[in-house]
């Protein structure tokens, strides 16, 4: 298998800089009556400029996760280090885009006025602003739709939406909480298609939570699997499909079909409650 | 909305009303009870009643008191509103005490501020008609705020909105349909406790000529004070519709697609 060797090399990823990094991260949710671990000493790192995937079977934490990550929620053991610095609360290097979007929208601001208000908030100059919404817009297709209101457009319009607004902010790391998970099959390839694009274009570090394994394989240059709670991480797969990928092409490759086997086999484990040596749930 | 479906709904809208009239007109015709006068004697004490000196002596103040206690109660309501809709302890601690305020008639706390302020002078009216518009506001709002997305909430927190902007632009416009809810319900409170408040002191204002006709049997003129009141009010709520529908176009189109999908 063709899986542990040699990673496609990409030039751009400064593989001295962590963007992220994740260390024996730990999550108890305490209360009515008994403590609940939901992640156990989880441990990765993600450099500059990469695109990574993180695949787990259903009710592997994977939200609670992401939510530590971005500092929406406390962690009761370990550390997370976004640019260097200890994440406390939400982190100013960092976006996130949810899988609700039609929620995560605000409904009484225009599509230019939504991408616009955390620019704002950073304290960029109207000019500035002007310039880095409208490349945002024009890059996830909605020239056509930037005065509308949300609730005015479809919801892979809306997705659109939320993502060029993370893009704009120019964060050191884009978090993507199952974003396509609530979007038709086709609306979700182009989506797919769209972040690799966004990625190659502006050049952002991206960490994207699904439970599809396909998608992770599809987008990945690595996929991180998870197993069942407690949460670690079961194994680090470098993706070594092509850097040009389509979905057409990509997948019907038989490396693709290796790849997604592979992972496939890896959460059919994590379901049956397979764990790290030396770890016992 | 063309031409010709705006006259079918204006047409629609006062069509009631001018059949009530008619008939109030034909019915009180040729009445002789002193206490229903024709609604023709009522019409025409109306331009002798209602004299420029009057409106300046008796409505001018009744409507100024209503706006000043209604924008009291409007600014009182949302600011205390916000705080405990924001904190689940303020909420917990406060809920009993507010419900158990709220249950009891706005009126009867007429007399009561009186004991402080008297029955004649502004404040005490004020006062009143603040007290009896804040209930609804103030528990409108506080689900309002409790109600807030909590996605919504979550994506002010990682973009990392300073309290100002995430006070404006989440917490009040979130919770603005509630607010809206809780305002219109005052505002028909508003217009009861305006008339109430100068009953008593019946020293001026729309109610206090309304009762001072009543005490003098001038029976058509005080007629004419209840339905310049319902006219009042009704103004009053089709100024607050107006501002409503444009404040609030969002809301109406989120939920027109929300019922759509």
């Amino acid at each position: 298998m063709s899986i542990d060797t040699t990673p496609a090399p990409r030039e751009r990823i400064d593989t001295t800089t962590p963007a992220l990094d994740v260390r024996g991260l730990k999550k108890v949710y305490t209360g009515h009556g008994r403590d609940v671990e939901a992640v156990r000493n989880l441990t990765f790192t993600i450099r500059s400029g990469e695109l990574v995937c993180i695949v787990g079977p259903s009710g592997a934490g994977k939200t609670t996760l992401l939510r530590c990550i971005s500092g929406l929620l406390d962690v009761t053991d370990g550390e997370v280090v976004l640019d260097g610095k200890k994440v406390t609360e939400p982190p100013p290097g960092m976006a996130v885009v949810f899988q609700e979007y039609g929620r995560s929208l605000f409904p009484w601001l225009t599509v230019r006025q939504n991408i616009e208000l955390p620019l704002k908030e950073k304290g960029l100059k109207k000019a500035e602003r002007a310039e880095k919404v409208q490349t945002a817009i024009d890059a996830v297709g909605l020239t056509d739709s930037a005065d509308a209101h949300p609730w005015q457009l479809s919801g892979g319009m809306q997705q659109r939406v939320a993502i060029a607004r993370a893009v704009a902010y120019e964060p050191s790391v884009l978090l993507m909480d199952e974003p396509f998970a609530a979007v038709d099959a086709q609306t979700r390839a182009d989506l797919e298609d769209l972040v690799r694009d966004l990625w190659h274009k502006f050049k952002v570090t991206v960490l994207f939570v699904t439970h599809d394994i396909d998608e992770a394989v599809y987008l990945g240059e690595r996929v991180l699997v998870l197993s069942h709670r407690p949460t670690v991480i079961l194994e680090d797969v470098k993706i070594t499909l092509p850097d040009e990928r389509s979905q057409l092409e990509t997948r019907s490759t038989k490396e693709f079909a290796d790849l997604r086997h592979h992972v496939y086999e890896q959460i059919q484990k994590a379901k049956q409650g397979f764990r790290p040596d030396g770890d016992t749930a | 909305m063309n031409l010709s479906s705006l006259a079918r709904q204006l047409l629609l809208a006062i069509a009631l009303p001018i059949v009530l009239l008619v008939l109030w007109w034909f019915i009180s015709a040729n009445n002789t009870s002193p206490f229903w006068p024709s609604l023709e004697t009522i019409f025409k004490a109306f331009p002798t009643t209602w004299t420029a000196d009057r409106i300046m002596a008796d409505i001018m103040p009744s409507l100024a008191r209503l706006a000043l206690g209604y924008g009291l109660a409007l600014i009182i309501g949302v600011a205390l509103g916000t705080l405990i809709g924001l904190n689940r302890t303020v909420r917990a601690l406060l809920e009993p005490a507010l419900e158990f305020l709220r249950a009891i008639p706005p009126p009867v706390l007429v007399p009561i501020i009186a004991l402080f302020v008297g029955y004649s002078g502004w404040t005490g009216k004020i006062a009143a008609i603040a007290l009896g518009c804040l209930w609804p506001i103030l528990l409108n709002t506080v689900e309002g705020v409790r109600g807030l997305d909590e996605v919504l909430v979550d994506t002010s927190r990682t973009y990392r909105f300073r309290k100002p902007t995430y006070f404006y632009q989440v917490v009040l416009r979130g919770s603005s349909p509630q607010v809206a809810t809780g305002a219109r319900q005052a505002l028909s409170l508003g217009v009861i406790m305006m008339v109430i408040s100068e009953l008593f002191a019946a020293d001026n204002g729309l109610g206090a000529a309304i009762v001072q006709a009543q005490r003098s049997f001038a029976i058509p003129q005080m007629w004419t004070g209840i339905i310049l009141l319902g006219v009042i009010g009704f103004l009053l709520s089709v100024i607050f519709r107006v501002v409503e529908h444009r404040a609030l176009a969002w809301y109406r189109g989120l939920r027109q697609s929300e019922r759509g999908s």
